[in-house]
């Protein structure tokens, strides 16, 4: 394992303005050719430089992307099934595709109009291809009521609450934490928009749980990144940022939710270890964090899988301002899905390529060098990739 | 209630999904089990993850079980449910170690708790699907 360590890296990346309005009756393949754009001004490359295409799971696929481009000799495609984790699951397949010379330069494109368009608790029920359990919930858990991310995952922070005593205050620190990165964060939807721990423990309960504020922010927008070898990267407009490792990973079993022997195990759970090994750091070694987000319990029990500190212990953890800007593992500095906005954890990478190149303004991890983004899918599959400067 | 009226999402009735609820249709809990190594399954699957045997039976469950964990949904997110607000899906472990999810159908969701003990309820919801949906059981 580790072939590809150091030698493929991020060149470039580009977002859409992030929303939450009427929509603009554009295409969600519009909105992600417009950041695909952008993320190639950014590199300074040119759209025939493209000759790979990894699209998000149902929201686009290649061919569109390469007949609307221009990419006439498309050399390598293909989409990862893993949902929320598969941004990170796509650099792995760049990163194997371009040091194993099926490509040079892939596009990886992610976005929607999820706040304005179809929301994904209509996706879901809708189409049982989105999710690794599709069947298992059409079948099991949609007569029951059980229809939606927030209800599915907030009786596995019950579960946490009950085993290890976690409270509703924890799991509002990360709020908490999160939107205070967001006041920072010109492209964040709350911006100026502060968030307390009282008024977290005040919103409107949606799934207990879960409160309004436990949820992550449906949003139209869209963001990309390239991918090319380290070789490449040199030549390029931006200072590249490594892949040191990128590792993907399933509980057990993936497709359905309840039956787990242990039912905590993520995907993480697997694919951090192998993460770290392959980069060849340690925990302390990461300056910070983006960790996918779709509500706060995920990302407290991310950050025990990921191994910042055991089970159990993550509800203290997030507390005391240890995952803020200035604490020693700052998380989601942009906000996060919670509080920048729902772009599939594609704004992690995007944050997260900004935080090591020194861009992210006020609210810069003072000497990024080593950053770590997750992603995490129905029902808990993972994916960490580990990049450096 | 007739098959027009009901709007809720059904299962898919094929294949083992469908046994399952046919089952269930003739007031009997049954989940799949190995018949090589004696392992209980639900969802339903082929084979046995477990011994590798393509052998299993449609074993009867005792239909107890206990809260394993649940959530209270204030707001519906399928347009169906906004009139069963607030209501908690529920897992369900039962005596044969399988997990499913249901509703405590006897009780308010503040009422619930880990651990109570629970016995299986059929509720017809069409012609064809009859869900298994639990009550409050004695403590055994
Ligand atoms: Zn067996």
């Amino acid at each position: 394992m580790g072939s590809f360590k150091n030698q493929a890296c991020i060149v470039g990346i580009g977002q859409t303005k992030y929303s939450r309005g009427p929509g603009t009756g554009k295409t969600d393949l519009s909105l992600q050719l417009e950041a695909s754009i952008a993320a190639l001004d950014d590199a300074g490359l040119q759209r025939s430089d493209i000759d790979g295409v990894l699209p998000f799971v149902c929201l686009g696929i290649a061919e569109e992307f390469a007949v609307h481009l221009g990419i006439e000799d498309l050399r390598y495609q293909s989409t990862s099934h893993l949902g929320g984790a598969a941004p990170g699951a796509s650099l792995a397949n760049a990163a194997m595709a371009v040091t194993a010379g099926l490509a040079d330069t892939i596009l990886i494109p992610g976005g929607w109009y999820g706040f304005s368009g179809r929301r994904v608790r209509e996706v879901v029920v809708a189409d049982t291809t989105v999710m690794s359990g599709g069947p298992t919930a059409r079948d099991f858990y949609f007569p029951f009521g059980l229809t939606a991310p927030p209800q599915w995952f907030s009786f596995i922070a019950r579960r946490h609450m009950h085993e290890y005593g976690t409270k509703s205050e924890q799991l509002g620190a990360i709020a908490v934490a999160q939107r205070k990165h967001a006041q920072l964060n010109p492209h964040a939807l709350t911006r100026g928009k502060e968030l307390t721990l009282e008024k977290y423990l005040s919103s409107a309960v949606i799934s207990d749980p879960y409160r309004l504020f436990d949820c992550s922010l449906e949003a139209d927008g869209a963001a990309a990144f390239i991918v090319t070898t380290a070789e490449r990267a040199r030549d390029l407009k931006q200072k590249p940022i490594y892949v040191m490792s990128v590792t993907q990973g399933q509980p057990y079993p993936a497709d359905d939710l309840v039956t787990r022997d242990d039912v905590f195990q993520l995907g993480l759970t697997s694919a951090a270890p192998r993460a770290f090994a392959m980069a060849g750091v340690t925990h302390d070694d990461i300056d910070f964090a983006q960790i996918y987000d779709p509500f706060t319990f995920q990302v407290l029990q991310q950050i025990e899988e990921l191994g910042f500190c055991k089970r159990g212990e993550g509800g203290a953890f997030v507390e005391g301002g240890r995952i803020e800007l200035g604490g020693k593992l700052p998380v989601n500095t942009h906000g996060g899905l919670l509080s920048e906005a729902h772009v599939l954890g594609m704004n992690h990478f995007v944050e997260a390529v900004r935080q090591l190149r020194g861009e992210a303004g006020e609210r810069q991890v003072q000497d990024a060098e080593i950053g770590l983004v997750t992603g995490f899918g129905d029902f808990g599959d993972g994916s960490i990739a580990i990049l450096r400067r | 209630m007739s098959e027009q009226s009901y709007a809720k999402p059904l299962p898919l009735m094929r294949g083992s999904t469908k046994e399952f609820y046919d089952h269930c249709k003739n007031g009997e809990l049954r989940f799949q089990r190995c018949t090589d190594c004696g392992k209980w399954r639900h969802v339903p699957r082929e084979m046995c993850a477990k011994c590798g045997s393509w052998n299993w039976e449609w074993a009867r469950s005792s239909g107890r079980g206990e809260v394993f964990t649940w959530t209270v949904v204030q707001r519906a997110m399928h347009p169906a449910f906004p009139g069963d607000v607030p209501y908690a899906p529920a897992i369900i472990q039962m005596q044969e170690g399988v997990r499913l999810v249901s509703w405590v159908a006897d009780c308010p969701p503040e009422e619930l708790k880990m651990g109570m003990p629970v016995e299986v309820i059929f509720e017809r919801v069409t012609d064809e699907v009859t869900l298994p949906k639990f009550k409050r059981a004695a403590k055994r």
